[in-house]
């Protein structure tokens, strides 16, 4: 009984963080479903923005400020990863990988002056000290700010992405030949989307310090993948109620992100051993992932699209053959 | 309008794969020149128009379209100038982007693009115009993805695109070699219609030796990164394939090449 008292009590807490870890997830979706990036930079751009806030709150910055600099920190190092791809020729992954790993240091500096030492591992950012937008202790106030949080970013990204200039980006992810032949630089196009997207993943880490009382080193780990499951339940799930209609799309993402952390909580209700987590979303992700390939190459009966457009090919590539035999 | 001098293009240099696909091409287009390529597989037709939409950059040589220099330029700042269609119709359109979002994006190509609405009412009113006279029942479709259409309404879309925003340049690389035959002479008719009726300059890559004698006031022809034929006016009119064949023994001293060519 206590057990299931303790579990209900954790719910709004798993909304909270399912909502955090949603709008994380909204910076994933840019990159992943809109620009065809996987971008491993959000494992550090995540901390990055908690560090920054938490180190600016601490030498005395109001929330605003602190928050807006997360941000633009978050952009700075999706402008290093774009860099790396664009400019340098690396792979995305690779890029997000190395900005990653430069990003480690930097968080541990960035926390290193709230304490005054060359690096900390972790500082404090508790709502006892400080003025939080969400903490904790006021889940109700908690649940509305960040509502109102989604609510706007989902607003101002549609609005984006509507724009001429947003198309561009839209159009990069779906067809770069095209894009280039229509006169969009791929390029900036890439750079532009993983500058915003590690923007937002870094504005979820300044929420995410607020919420659970600290910025640490380690709260990146596997951000990815749980960004991925978002995006991946969020679809899967609300996919046939978004269709078309963009918002409703990032909606999607964020209630994936809050059905992950129910069923994180309710994995810890049911005894589990928590440690495992980590491995069951990683291969939960894996096998969503697979989905899409298991279909194109199992299922030969779907009337997908791209199975339509391969027959039609075929079917031209075999009259074709067939008149070069008749001459 | 458009002038190649001495454009050379070597693909991997300097390795055992290294490929000489374009030897020195001179070629001078005079505005509202509509020139079919012809040529043996691996001759460099694909090379040759690559260059021109600055796909890659070239080792040698000028391109000057409209009097302006553009061998330095990175590919998305040649588009200012050209359109361009593709053999592959799922090169040309993006596929998870409407129907109308495609040709807003080709509308504004070779502009700046603002923060202001990505279409209008009044641009979906004319493309709904435009669409209809492909008669393909696309303008009921506006809000479709593209990946839905077939390949033809794909070419025939993407061959709006490129003349949406009249190009100084309209590039054409066997962008019918993909389409089954009727379909084939549809685009093939609607790319006629349109270089007609907006006076515009082109060059179509093709492998079927009667539409190369049958469309256009030009034709070249091309071996081993040379053009070794380029013929107009009345001549070109009196072609036939056999003297075309003929021609290209004749210019290059070997047979005739292309598995895909079309010779009757
Ligand atoms: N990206 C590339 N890398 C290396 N070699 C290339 C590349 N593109 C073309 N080539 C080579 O350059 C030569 C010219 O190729 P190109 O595609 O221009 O021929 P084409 O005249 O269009 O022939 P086809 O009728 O087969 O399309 C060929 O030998 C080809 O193998
Ligand atoms: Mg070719």
């Amino acid at each position: 009984m206590e057990a299931l008292q303790n579990y209900l009590s954790s719910l709004p807490g798993a909304c909270a963080q399912g909502m955090i870890w949603g709008i994380m997830a909204i910076g994933v979706y840019i990159t992943y479903k809109i620009l065809d990036i996987a971008d491993l930079t959000v494992d550090g751009s995540i901390c990055t923005g908690a560090a920054v806030c938490a180190m600016m709150m601490t030498m005395g910055a109001p929330l605003p400020v602190a928050m807006i600099c997360a941000f633009i920190a978050g952009m700075l190092a999706g402008a290093i990863t774009g860099f790396f791809h664009t400019f340098m020729g690396i792979p995305a992954i690779l890029s997000g990988i190395l900005t990653q790993l430069i990003l480690w240091s930097v968080n541990l500096k960035i926390m290193g002056i709230a304490r005054d030492a060359s690096s900390a591992a972790n500082i404090a950012l508790s709502a006892r000290n400080f003025d939080l937008c969400v903490n904790m202790m006021e889940m109700h106030k908690s649940l509305v700010v960040l509502e109102i949080f989604a609510v706007v970013l989902i607003a101002v990204l549609y609005w984006f992405f509507g724009t001429e200039y947003g198309s561009t980006l839209r159009a990069t992810g779906a067809n770069p030949a095209m894009s280039r032949a229509q006169g969009i630089s791929t390029s900036k196009s890439k750079v532009v989307g993983l500058v915003l997207s590690n923007g937002i993943v870094a504005l979820a880490g300044s929420l995410l310090a607020q919420y659970q009382g600290n910025a640490d080193i380690n709260m990146g780990k596997g951000a990815i993948v749980i960004g991925l499951a978002a995006v991946i339940i969020g679809e899967a799930l609300f996919g046939w109620l978004s269709r078309n209609n963009f918002a409703l799309k990032l909606i999607s993402v964020v209630l994936g992100g809050i059905v992950y952390f129910i069923v994180y909580s309710t994995v810890i209700y049911i005894g589990l051993d928590t440690n495992y987590l980590k491995m069951l979303s990683a291969i939960v992700v894996a096998l969503f992932l697979a989905v899409p390939y298991w279909k194109k190459k199992y299922l030969s009966n779907t009337n997908s699209i791209e199975k339509k457009e391969a027959k039609a090919l075929l079917k031209a590539q075999q009259k074709e053959a067939k008149k070069k035999g008749e001459q | 309008m458009l002038e190649l001098i001495n454009v050379c293009k070597t693909f991997n240099p300097g390795t055992i794969n290294a490929k000489k696909a374009l030897k020195g091409i001179n070629l001078r287009l005079n505005p509202g020149d509509f020139v079919t390529v012809i040529g043996g597989n691996g001759a460099g037709k694909s090379t040759m128009l690559n260059a021109v939409a600055g796909v890659f950059p070239i080792d040698s040589g000028e391109i000057i379209i409209d009097a302006e220099h553009v061998e330095h330029l990175p590919e998305h700042k040649h588009a200012k100038f050209i359109g361009r269609v593709f053999q592959d119709p799922m090169t040309g359109t993006a596929a998870t982007m409407e129907i109308q979002e495609n040709l807003a994006i080709a509308a504004r190509r070779g502009e700046r693009r603002t923060f202001k609405w990505g279409i209008s009412s009044k641009e979906k009113k004319h493309y709904r115009e435009l669409l209809a006279t492909l008669e393909l029942g696309l303008e009921d479709r506006m809000t479709a993805k593209v990946g839905l259409l077939s390949g033809g309404q794909r070419q025939a879309l993407t061959l709006l695109m490129a003349t949406l925003k009249q190009p100084k340049i309209l590039l054409l690389d066997e962008h019918t070699a993909a389409l089954d035959p009727k379909t084939a002479a549809k685009v093939l008719e609607l790319s006629d219609k349109l270089i007609a009726e907006n006076n515009l300059t082109a060059m179509m890559v093709t492998h079927n030796m009667k539409d190369a004698i049958e469309h256009g006031n030009r034709l070249i022809m091309m071996n081993n990164g040379n053009i070794i034929y380029d013929v107009s006016g009345e001549e070109k009119k009196n072609l036939t394939v056999e003297a075309l064949i003929a021609k290209f023994s004749e210019s290059s001293g070997q047979e005739f090449a292309n598995d895909r060519a079309l010779l009757t």
